[in-house]
């Protein structure tokens, strides 16, 4: 017998995922994506893994969407002058039976998993106590697998210095992104007003109850960024100037903190990143706080991109 | 029988293949882009399927994946926007973003040479 909403939800999903692939249109395929990364929230909701869902909906469909919208629009003079170079039917047919044979080896591969299946999740709920959090992706996140979360960080601080560092000479320091222009009465600017504040305070809760209920900084903090960018598309605000010291501090402050928590483990506890005794929900929360605002500016100018205007002074 | 991560599981193998064939296909540079985050959530979604069959001790899926899975997306995505940046570059210095090798916007390049 087979689960009809789980089996509906596959189908629109591969349904998606082939429009993605296959659209002519490049911006049809990108409003495709976004699609995609909804009905994918609702097959982690299916799988029991609502942090995930959350984050699926937030980052793979919401801000990967924004930022793919952005760029399609950008790129769409091109559209016509790349059809030109579509592999001829061979290299499809080849490609074709290519794919074909990874999906089926990773078919057989589901099909014999071993049952019962491997699982942390025992270990996990003997040891959630000692974090004193209770929701167990927020323990694993932040005390069990700390440094993954610690690199994850810094990746994000990377990938930031990476797309800053494409903006021509004249424009370094500058603000990123084009300036944006909408009707100052028009719906964006009225939604961009009216939308921030439940989303800064719907951003923090979510923040908020990401130690004992699904939820957390990553899911929060994109919220808090999309709302940023809202304002700053509807041309209410704009973009800092990459050069700002108060924007250098906030993008490191977060995972500095982490870092000198973990490096106060290695003293006061056995290990680097290890929670003293006791201390492990007060520290937890300290890292979180200090994430929270980190993320959300480092996801927001990802979003916007390189400094390509010169800063006016 | 078959349960709803067995089913999502094989979903996901066939949108791993289904990206797979896009990024080979598809000659625009941001379809590739895209074709490729295709091929990330299969994979992200064959995982999730692991970590639901991984449920017990009262959690409805192995945490461990789950909190994987969540770092995974974020940096899916920071690698998303560093390609996407690129892109974007290439576009406003060459006018261009063919990987063609012998891209048609170059006309003064020597005939001869291949």
């Amino acid at each position: 017998m087979i689960d009809l909403v789980t089996a509906g939800i596959a189908a629109l999903i591969l349904a998606l995922a082939i429009w993605t692939v296959a659209a002519r249109d490049t911006l049809a395929a990108v409003i495709g994506f976004v699609t995609f990364g909804l009905m994918l929230t609702l097959a982690w909701v299916r799988l029991v893994g609502v942090d995930v869902a959350l984050t699926e909906a937030a980052i793979g469909g919401g801000l990967t969407g924004a930022l793919m919208i952005g760029a399609a629009s950008r790129l769409r003079p091109l559209e016509t002058a790349a059809e030109a170079e579509r592999p001829r039917g061979m290299v499809r047919l080849l490609a074709a039976v290519m794919a074909a044979g990874v999906s089926i080896a990773l078919i057989i591969c589901v099909l014999a998993l071993p049952n019962p299946a491997p699982t942390l999740a025992p270990d996990t709920a003997a040891n959630m106590n000692a974090t004193g959090v209770l929701n167990p992706i927020t323990a694993v996140l932040l005390a069990f697998r700390a440094m993954d979360t610690l690199l994850e960080a810094i990746v994000l601080v990377f990938a930031l210095i990476g797309v800053w560092s494409l903006a021509p000479d004249r424009a370094w320091g500058g603000r990123p992104g084009l300036r944006q222009h909408a009707d100052p009465n028009g719906i964006l600017a009225y939604i961009a007003r009216v939308l921030p504040p439940i989303g800064i305070i719907v951003g923090t809760y979510i923040f908020w109850i990401g130690a004992d209920l699904p939820g957390g900084k990553f899911q929060g903090a994109t919220i808090v960024a999309a709302m940023w960018l809202l304002v700053i598309m509807a041309g209410l605000a704009d973009a800092p100037p990459i050069s700002r010291t108060w924007l250098r501090v906030g993008l490191v402050a977060g995972p500095l903190v982490f870092i000198a928590i973990g490096a106060y483990g290695a003293v006061a506890a056995e290990a680097f990143l290890a929670y003293p005794a006791g201390f492990a929900k007060p520290l937890i929360i300290v890292i979180e706080l200090a994430l929270m605002p980190t993320l959300a500016l480092i996801l927001g100018l990802l979003v916007i991109g390189a400094p390509l205007r010169a800063e006016k002074s | 029988m078959m349960s709803a991560p067995t089913l999502l599981g094989i979903c996901a193998a066939v949108l791993i293949g289904c990206g797979m064939y896009g990024f080979i296909v598809n000659p625009q540079t941001l379809r590739k882009i895209l074709a490729f985050n295709v091929v990330g959530s299969g994979v992200f979604l064959l995982f999730g399927a692991i970590a639901r069959r991984g449920a017990g001790a009262g959690f409805g899926g192995d945490p461990v994946p789950q909190a994987l899975l969540i770092t995974g997306i974020v940096v899916a995505f920071s690698a998303t926007a560093l390609a996407v940046a690129l892109l974007v570059r290439l576009h406003d210095v060459a006018g261009s973003v063919s990987l063609a090798s012998d891209p048609p916007s170059e006309p003064e390049s020597d005939a001869g040479s291949t």
